[in-house]
């Protein structure tokens, strides 16, 4: 509530020096209650745990689901203002000082980190899906936290406000360290909502495990921030990126040597800290153990936004990650990988929001290589269109979950959507899995495409084999989203209901369908997941409405004073991209010319992209669309239910068992490691676990006996001492005069022993 | 025996004067007051009595006294004589009080031993 006051102060003294007034337009002062809502609702809902009055009612979910609204529609109104005109504009606003410390004049001897938000259209555009899904995920969990209405839900949705205000703040931040004290915030609030069943060992083990490897990317981010100011000199956005620009000119001369190796370290840091944040190889094993939160918290946080924080760390730094030759590479690589490796994982588990949430790992790689193919806008919109068709998949796994006292097992759950009241949960899923899978003009399709087809355009080390990998990952994933939806939500009607039971033990157990909150939420986000397709026919130039919204982002208004010769990143993208995609005549005299198989990279510079010899981009949609079919009708055939409609190739008639049963053991030990998923855990288990906790123990031990030893020796002489002398002390009088008397002669022998 | 009395208040009658008439020189005196500093000491050291324990530091005292007083007429110095002063009032007072407790002492166990009392053990 003070940030209004607050801001209009520091307006005013911002436009008294003029600091930021000569490049960016002051944004509304209202901008900064986007980031002070959410904390006004977090310490909203603490209050309501301290009055007894409050605490046994829904006031903590009413609180949250209207600031978080609220500031939803701010978003809308600051979209209008940045987006809303002509061109695309860039606000800037600073709500307080927050670190602003100088030891000299010349230039790099301050370090100024301001509570100041650096607003463009990529900022909007996060901060729209954050604040929009946060708000219909909080209205979701106002009904599905019901059976912990009390302590623990002003708990809940304390930290879930917390969660959107970090959000905010890393999205909005107009500095790194802003962006660190955020993306700290979210990994906190992960932990506490992951641990948010905290009787549980396995929610314990789980949130420990995701901040434990969070921090492990956090060092990274830290040491990419810190290296940063070291060798820049200052960590705000505004003053970054201009500092950068001699080091693009060098790498379009081609003299990529001149740039120091600093520079260069830069993204391999910051990129360590995206791989955490957002779940990639080696550090992805926390997000599916995540799923011991509450699910509307797998949903928000664990699929929609926190784990885009990385693919926004990347977008927003694009253009350090351009000026080292090798930072993409690594990324698509990783982002490939993973990808493939978590589709195969996510095909032999039987756990529902398992399942999701090993798609999300995969879904995520596909950013990170929409990223690496300097495709930002594709990895955007990718994360656009996931953040919604996610949650809705979230979703319906979490109501299925509500409905069927916490059963997650596809095997013991079958034609969900015929039970009465499910209708909604049932459409829903179908939305959200046609998304996943790709299915042609879902927003799931376009956005996949864009990123595939650059797969094959963008030259670079093995980027055709990763298309590649990518494409087949895509059959993977449509498999394995319709192995859930047949086996799940069509076929005969069963339900085993799992071992909670919300409190009510005694009853006998009945299938409760989803209320008004739930189904409402669930068609506003089925909705919203199919309209986000409609995006990509807005804006058309720049691939959709989001590319536009990234296309006018970092760095392009940057290099406005900059003088005519100026060039900024965003452009350099896109020359880049030209050089990809080469003139046409040169495309046709130098394009691969085998096609067979473009997988073989297209490293030289001229050469255009092929992908079997055709343009990429006009054949990706029948091949993408091929391909998700292909996916959906193994899945039909191995797990449909038998006479549904026109899936006459399904044969199951039970819940347990389906044809992919019969050909599972055939598989060997691909199935084996893939439902063992790849024994990553034990893996790491064995090496890294295993071997520290040795060494703790080590260490413990000569802590104990060498430190401790010493330590308690110097305390033990005095008492030992004391114990030898003490019979001495024999409460007699005589022995006392005794000692005294003998004390005296032997002083009075010395002294006439050393005076004669 | 008078001779000796009169050589001994001799030596305090004439002070001030070079040749004091008595043979005595300061090391008699030190010499008793030694003395009897041992037999207060040995009767301290030896003796369970309370009472008796207690004459026995007075003696010390006493013995302590002598040899102030000597070596104050021995450097012809006011100071150790003044010193005697204070401390025989001290003593005084100390007495009745030492008594007192002693009184007390007696009064709890019904006897003068100081064995008695040997709680204070470590």
């Amino acid at each position: 509530m003070n940030g209004i006051v607050q801001s209009q102060v520091e307006l005013v003294s911002s436009a008294a020096t003029g600091a930021d007034a000569t490049l960016f337009d002051a944004a509304p002062p209202w901008a900064s209650l986007i980031v002070f809502l959410p904390l006004a609702a977090f310490v909203l809902c603490g209050l309501c745990a301290i009055l007894p009055s409050l605490r046994r009612t829904k006031a903590p979910a009413i609180l949250t689901v209207a600031l978080l609204a609220l500031s939803f529609v701010l978003t809308l109104m600051l979209y209008q203002q940045v987006a809303g005109g002509e061109e695309a504009k860039t606000l800037v606003l600073v709500s307080w000082e927050w670190f602003n410390l100088s030891w000299g004049d010349a230039p790099g001897q301050s370090f100024v980190a301001n509570f100041g938000f650096y607003i463009d259209s990529l900022t909007v555009l996060w901060m729209l899906f954050v604040t929009g899904l946060a708000t219909l995920i909080a209205l979701y969990a106002s009904e599905y936290m019901n059976h912990d209405v009390g302590l623990g839900y002003c708990r809940f949705f304390a930290a879930f406000s917390l969660f959107v205000f970090s959000m905010a703040c890393l999205v909005m931040g107009d500095n790194l360290l802003l962006l660190y004290l955020g993306w700290e915030g979210v990994g906190l609030c992960s932990y506490l909502l992951i641990g948010y069943f905290y009787t549980e060992a396995g929610a314990v083990a789980a949130a420990k495990k995701a901040f434990i490897m969070n921090r492990i990317g956090d060092l990274g981010l830290a040491l990419g921030i810190m290296l940063t100011f070291w060798h820049f000199g200052t960590i705000q956005y505004d003053e970054l990126f201009p500092l950068l620009q001699p080091h693009i000119h060098s790498l379009q001369n081609g003299h990529i040597g001149d740039i120091p190796w600093v520079v260069q370290a830069i993204p391999l840091l910051l990129m360590v800290g995206a791989f955490g944040k957002s779940a990639q190889l080696p550090l992805y094993v926390w997000l599916p153990d995540a799923m011991w939160g509450p699910t509307p918290v797998s949903a928000l946080i664990h699929a929609a936004t926190m784990v885009t924080a990385g693919v926004y760390l990347i977008a927003r730094m694009y253009p350090f990650f351009l000026v080292s030759d090798i930072a993409l590479p690594i990324v698509a690589w990783v982002g490939a990988l993973t990808a493939l490796v978590a589709a195969t994982i996510a095909m032999a588990q039987f756990d529902i929001k398992r399942i999701m949430a090993y798609s999300t790992v995969s879904q995520l790689g596909y950013m990170f290589c929409g990223l690496a193919f300097l495709s930002s806008s594709g990895a955007a919109f990718h994360v656009f269109t996931h953040a919604f068709f996610k949650a809705t998949l979230f979703l319906c796994c979490g109501a299925v979950m509500h409905g069927f006292a916490g059963q997650l097992d596809l095997r013991r759950l079958s034609g969900v959507t015929f039970m009465k009241g499910w209708i909604v949960v049932g459409f829903a899923m179908l939305i959200g899995c046609l998304n996943l899978s790709g299915f042609p003009f879902t927003a799931g399709f376009f956005s996949k495409d864009m990123i595939l087809a650059e797969a094959f355009v963008t030259p670079g080390p093995g980027y055709g084999l990763l298309g590649w990998i990518l494409l087949i990952t895509a059959g993977l994933t449509a498999y394995y989203t319709f192995r859930v939806f047949f086996r799940v939500f069509v076929g005969p009607k069963l339900a085993e209901p799992g071992d909670e039971h919300h409190g009510d033990a005694d009853h006998e157990f009945h299938p409760h369908a989803p209320g008004l909150a739930i189904n409402s939420v669930l068609a506003v986000l089925a909705i919203c997941s199919i309209l986000a397709a409609g995006t990509y026919f807005i804006n058309t130039e720049n691939h959709g409405w989001v590319g536009g919204m990234v296309h006018n982002s970092t760095g392009a208004e940057l290099s406005a004073g900059e003088g005519d010769h100026a060039v900024h990143a965003a452009a350099f993208r896109d020359d880049l991209h030209d050089l990809a995609h080469g003139p046409d005549e040169a495309a046709g005299v130098t394009a691969d010319p085998a096609g067979e198989g473009g997988d073989h990279a297209v490293e030289t510079h001229v050469a255009h992209g092929s992908f079997l010899g055709r343009d990429p981009h006009a054949v990706m949609y029948y091949v993408s669309s091929i391909v998700g079919l292909l996916g959906i009708l193994t899945a039909a055939y191995l797990h449909g239910p038998k006479g549904i409609g026109g899936l006459m190739i399904g044969s199951r008639t039970t819940a347990e068992r389906s044809r992919a049963d019969d050909i599972a053991p055939k598989l060997g030990p691909v199935q084996r490691w893939a439902q063992g998923k790849w024994f990553v855990d034990e893996f790491y288990n064995a090496f890294v676990v295993v071997p520290m906790w040795a060494l703790g123990h080590i260490f413990h031990l000569f802590d104990q006996l060498v430190i401790d030893g010493i330590v308690n020796l110097f305390g033990k002489l005095p008492s030992m001492g004391g114990k030898r002398i003490q019979p001495t002390q024999s409460g007699l009088l005589h022995g006392y005069a005794l000692s005294m008397a003998s004390g005296l002669a032997l002083v009075l022998l010395l002294v006439w022993l050393l005076t004669f | 025996m008078i001779h000796m009395l009169s050589d001994i208040t001799g030596l305090f009658v004439q002070t001030g004067y070079p040749e004091p008439m008595s043979t005595l020189t300061l090391n008699h005196f030190l010499f008793v007051s030694a003395a009897m500093f041992a037999m207060g000491l040995i009767g301290f050291l030896t003796r369970r009595n309370l009472i008796i324990m207690f004459l026995c530091t007075e003696m010390m005292f006493q013995a302590a006294g002598i040899a102030l007083i000597a070596g104050s007429r021995f450097w012809l110095n006011h100071t150790g004589q003044s010193f005697v002063i204070f401390v025989l009032t001290v003593a005084a007072a100390e007495a009745a009080l030492a008594l007192a407790l002693v009184v007390l002492l007696f009064r709890k166990r019904e006897s003068l031993d100081a064995e008695q009392w040997n709680e204070m053990k470590g």
